[in-house]
Formats: C-alpha cells, sequence, structure tokens
C-alpha cells in the first residue's frame, strides 16, 4: 500500500482539483450579463475614490515581523517538547532559559510600543 | 410540510376559575398541593387589517407562547418522542458499525487480491485505497459544512425565540443548505474591473484546499485516518497557516478597500492567534511525547481511581489553561464571532469577501466552517481523549469514532453558542488580548508543564 506521504499527495491533488472543479461548473451554469454598474466595485453604494494601492498602517508589518519571530521559536520548541522526558532536567532547564528570552523579547518589544495598534500620536503644539 | 403547517387545533379556552385574594393564600398554602394544572393558554385569534381584510397575526403558536406550558402541547411531547427516536436510530448505528476501522484490513488485502487477479500494475490497488480513504474524509469537511449551517441557524433562531429554517426539506428544514448551495452555485460570478484578476478568481481555491487538507492526519477513531502521520500536528498547522495567503489574496485583488482592509486585519489576527495556538499545544505534546494525532489521543486512554479520565484537560491547572487558550485562540482562528474582526460587517462590508459571489463565495464559507470543524476535531483530539469514553464502565460500549464524533458536536455547539453570547471586540483590544494576555500565559503554561513532567517521570 501506498506511504502515507504519498497518500497526501494524492489528498492534494483532490482538494486541488474539487476547487477547481467547483469553481469551473459554476462558471458553466451561472448566467452572465456583463454590466459596468454591476462589475463596479462596492464601496457601500458610494463611488469609489481612488484606488487601493494606497499606503497601508505600518503595524502590520510589525505584527508579521513578530510573528515570524515566535513561530521559528515554537518549532524549535515542538522536538524538545517531543523528548522532553528522555532529555530530563538539564534539557527542561536550558527551555525555560530560552523561554524567558523569548519573553524578554516580547516584553521589550511590548515597552517600545511595538504591540500598540494605535501610535501614540505628538500633540501639535500650541500656538502654531 | 412540516407539522409546523398545519394548524394546531385550538383547544377550548378553558376560563381560569377567578383566584382568591391574597389573603386566602396561607390558607390554600396549608392544604394539599392542588392537582389541577394550569390551563393551557388559549391559541391566539387571527388578527386582521380592518381596511383590506390581510391577516395579521397567524392562529399558530409562536415558540413565545409554547414555553408558557410546553407540557401542555402535544407538538413540544412529540419533539421530545422525535429526539429520543432519532438519538436510539443513531446509538443503534453505531453499535450495529462497531469500530470502523477495522474494515480496513479485509479491504486493503481484497484489493491487493484483485489486482493481481486481473493483473494490474503493483501501485493501482494502493492508489485505488488511497482514494477510498480521500473521498471518505473529504465527506467530513463538506458534510460538516452542510450540516453546521443549518444547526448555526436553527440554534440562533431558538437562542432568540424564532423558529429558523422550517420548510425546505420537511423536517425543521433540513434540506435549507443544499438549497442554498445550487442558489449559491447558479448564481452569477461576478468579478470587479477594478479587480486583479487572477489573484481575485484563485484565492477562493487558496482558501478552501488547505482547509481541506489539513483533514488529512486527523484520527477519527480508532485506526480511521487518511495518512497516518508522524508530524501530523505540525502538519495540521501548517496547512492552516497557507489559508492565510489565500485570504490576503482576497482582500489584495478585490481592487476595493474595505477588502484590503479586511483582508490585511485578517492576517494580522491569524497569524497573531497561531502562535497561542501553538505554544497552548506544547504541555499536551510534552505529555503525549508524539505529534501523532492518533498517538495523543491513544496516550489519554486509561482512568484515574478507575473511574475519571486520563484526558488531558483534567491535568490540574495546566490541562484547564491549554484548553482554554486553545480554543480562545481556535475560535479566533475560524474568524468568528467574537473575533469576527475581518468580516465585521458594520465596519467593512464583509472584509474580505465584500467582492465575492457565487460559488467563489460559497468556497469561502465553506472553508469557514471546515476550520471550525478542524477546530473541534483538534480540540477532541488534544484534551478531551479522542475516542477514549468518558467514564470507565462506558469503555467499549460505544465505538472510538461515535465517542469522538458526540466530543465534537458538543464542541461546535459552544462555537455556535459563542456566537450569540459574546459582543465583538475592537481591533486594538483584538490584539492586545492575544500579545499581552493569551501569549505570555501560554509560556507560562508550558514552564509549569516542564515541571509536571519531570515530577511525574
Amino acid at each position: 500500500m501506498m506511504s502515507h506521504y504519498a497518500v497526501l499527495f494524492t489528498f492534494a491533488l483532490v482538494a486541488v482539483g474539487f476547487s477547481a472543479v467547483a469553481l469551473v461548473a459554476a462558471q458553466l451554469l451561472r448566467p452572465s450579463v456583463h454590466e459596468a454598474v454591476k462589475e463596479s466595485t462596492y464601496e457601500c453604494g458610494m463611488e469609489s475614490v481612488g484606488t487601493t494601492e494606497v499606503k497601508t498602517n505600518i503595524r502590520f508589518y510589525l505584527f508579521a515581523l513578530l510573528f515570524v519571530i515566535f513561530d521559528v521559536e515554537a518549532l524549535f520548541v515542538l522536538p524538545w517538547a517531543v523528548t522532553v522526558r528522555a532529555l530530563g532536567p538539564v534539557a527542561l532547564v536550558e527551555m525555560m532559559v530560552f523561554l524567558v528570552i523569548l519573553f524578554l523579547g516580547l516584553a521589550y518589544a511590548w515597552g517600545k510600543g511595538a504591540l500598540a495598534w494605535d501610535f501614540p500620536v505628538k500633540k501639535p503644539i500650541s500656538g502654531d | 410540510m412540516s407539522e409546523d403547517a398545519k394548524d394546531p387545533k385550538p383547544e377550548a379556552p378553558k376560563p381560569v376559575p377567578e383566584t382568591t385574594t391574597a389573603a386566602a393564600a396561607p390558607a390554600a398554602a396549608a392544604k394539599p398541593a392542588a392537582p389541577a394544572k394550569p390551563a393551557p393558554k388559549p391559541l391566539p385569534t387571527p388578527v386582521y387589517n380592518e381596511a383590506d381584510g390581510r391577516l395579521l397575526k397567524e392562529r399558530r403558536l409562536w415558540p413565545t407562547d409554547m414555553w408558557r406550558d410546553p407540557w401542555s402541547q402535544p407538538r413540544y411531547r412529540m419533539a421530545w418522542v422525535k429526539l429520543i427516536v432519532l438519538v436510539a436510530v443513531a446509538l443503534g448505528a453505531a453499535l450495529l458499525l462497531g469500530e470502523v476501522g477495522r474494515f480496513a484490513v479485509p479491504v486493503t488485502s481484497f484489493l491487493l487480491e484483485k489486482g493481481a487477479a486481473y493483473g494490474l500494475p503493483a501501485w493501482a490497488p494502493g492508489l485505488v485505497w488511497a482514494l477510498v480513504k480521500i473521498v471518505l474524509v473529504l465527506h467530513v469537511p463538506l458534510l460538516s459544512a452542510l450540516v453546521f449551517v443549518w444547526w448555526e441557524r436553527k440554534i440562533s433562531a431558538h437562542m432568540q425565540s424564532r423558529l429558523g429554517p422550517m420548510y425546505v426539506g420537511g423536517f425543521h428544514g433540513w434540506l435549507q443548505t443544499v438549497a442554498d448551495g445550487i442558489k449559491l452555485l447558479l448564481k452569477e460570478n461576478i468579478t470587479p474591473t477594478a479587480a486583479d484578476t487572477w489573484v481575485h478568481r484563485l484565492a477562493p481555491a487558496v482558501v478552501v484546499a488547505p482547509a481541506l487538507l489539513a483533514f488529512a492526519p486527523v484520527s477519527f477513531g480508532k485506526d480511521l485516518s487518511a495518512a497516518d502521520l508522524d508530524v501530523g500536528l505540525v502538519y495540521v498547522f501548517a496547512m492552516a497557516g497557507v489559508s492565510v495567503v489565500g485570504i490576503m489574496m482576497a482582500g489584495w485583488g478585490s481592487g476595493n478597500k474595505y477588502s484590503l482592509l479586511g483582508g490585511l486585519r485578517s492576517a494580522a489576527q491569524l497569524v497573531s492567534y497561531e502562535l497561542p495556538r501553538m505554544f497552548a499545544v506544547i504541555p499536551v505534546i510534552m505529555f503525549a511525547e508524539s505529534l501523532n494525532l492518533a498517538d495523543i489521543g491513544a496516550a489519554q486512554g486509561g482512568y484515574w481511581f478507575g473511574v475519571l479520565p486520563r484526558w488531558f484537560i483534567f491535568y490540574p491547572v495546566v490541562g484547564q489553561l491549554s484548553f482554554l487558550i486553545f480554543l480562545i485562540a481556535s475560535v479566533a482562528e475560524t474568524n468568528r464571532i467574537p473575533f469576527d474582526l475581518p468580516e465585521a460587517e458594520s465596519e467593512l462590508v464583509a472584509g474580505f469577501h465584500t467582492e465575492y459571489s457565487g460559488m467563489k463565495f460559497s468556497l469561502f464559507f465553506l472553508a469557514e466552517y471546515a476550520y471550525m470543524t478542524l477546530a473541534c476535531c483538534l480540540a477532541a483530539a488534544f484534551f478531551l481523549g479522542g475516542g477514549t469514553a468518558p467514564l470507565s464502565f462506558l469503555d467499549g460500549f460505544l465505538p472510538s469514532w461515535a465517542w469522538f464524533l458526540g466530543k465534537v458536536l458538543a464542541l461546535v455547539f459552544c462555537f455556535l453558542w459563542f456566537r450569540w453570547t459574546f459582543p465583538r471586540f475592537r481591533v486594538d483590544r483584538l490584539m492586545d488580548f492575544n500579545w499581552k494576555f493569551l501569549l505570555p500565559w501560554s509560556f507560562a503554561n508550558i514552564a509549569l508543564a516542564g515541571l509536571y513532567v519531570m515530577v511525574l517521570s
């Protein structure tokens, strides 16, 4: 019989095939009446102003960076968690040190304001 | 047609005898309790508009009327009878079927035998067996989407004293979702002119394919999984992560500013909540010493004091904390209320799927419900013992897949319940809750779990 990874590969083909068949079948069955108003951008009925190529807030980028750091650390913790009993107390202490360092990193980011959704806005100097 | 369509016979309005004044009440209370039941509330008389004779209020029982004295209503008593019959039939089917996993060996040997008899190449029986397993497992996300959409509508209706779908299919509108699915299949597929055409078109496939793929290593019972991966847990989390890309594609490719904001918010939220979700599972891995979903379930077999199950949720403090963090993060990962910021309809129209219609929209919908089912399957496998019985004397009474299904249904009910209980988070509170509360606590939880493991071993 097939190995588990060969089954997974077949599963991937079937899953992609399923979504492709669903989309193509809908394409064949649906009515298709093109109309300029229907295909305009829907923004609550108002006419859309400008394009979507706007500047987005930097905070999304910051959260993505933090995620990459912590996700890689999670991958580092996983093999330790599987073999924690075999590795014994020394590895446990080492992992605790590592987690404390991680937490300090989080605390640093927190203190620097990287976790704030709304950045503190400097008030305009009065009299200007 | 359901019994709702028939007009229940109005019972004769019994005039309630004028009760004595409050002063006589103590004397009445001293007597043995009056056996007389309170008179059933008479059906409301139909109300018509005087001008045009239009029916304003039907002569029918609304749930609120019925709940004043439910036992006097034959419909209410019949509902219990129907429920008991349904549960009995389900139990009988489970007992009759037994462990489904035991069919694997005879079927594979049959396929190998037939393959040899017909001179097929050596890989053919394996491929057929793989396809059989895949098609069976694919039924889980697809059927669960159909059933849970209907169930959610019924639950939400009953929580708000409504009836919900009642007509399509006869019994409590059980075919409503199928009808909706056909409608969505036939709806026009609109691609806005401002959209990035291929990114827009491919996004639903990128979201739904990983959602289906993530079910491959899930163990639905004893020997019941499509691929019994040794790294099943990592694989499931990896697949759940791929969908973020699809949501970003949908947000960016739609050419709509609300979609863009919804997509970005969604990416930030999904990516953030993935961390506590992952860290909450690490104590489970430490206790089970395995990444294989079937092994994690099997590690929770056995009973404390011969009665209480050795489920990880019952490990004091660590288990409950892990389960709570995992549950909260799972609700956030599935974009459900109270974490439905990406599609907050009062702020962002519909978030990343504003511009989607027809089948493309229903694929997003399918993915959402598939992820909800997946989260419940994972929570049941990690914390509620997978296919093990909840009490020692029930062990072996039902097959493992039936216990697993029961746990998943209970968890799904909680997910649907949350929706009608909690208000939506504000977006900055949402991120704060994750980074400043869940993540530090999940670190502390790992440390505590480490102490447990050292003490126990």
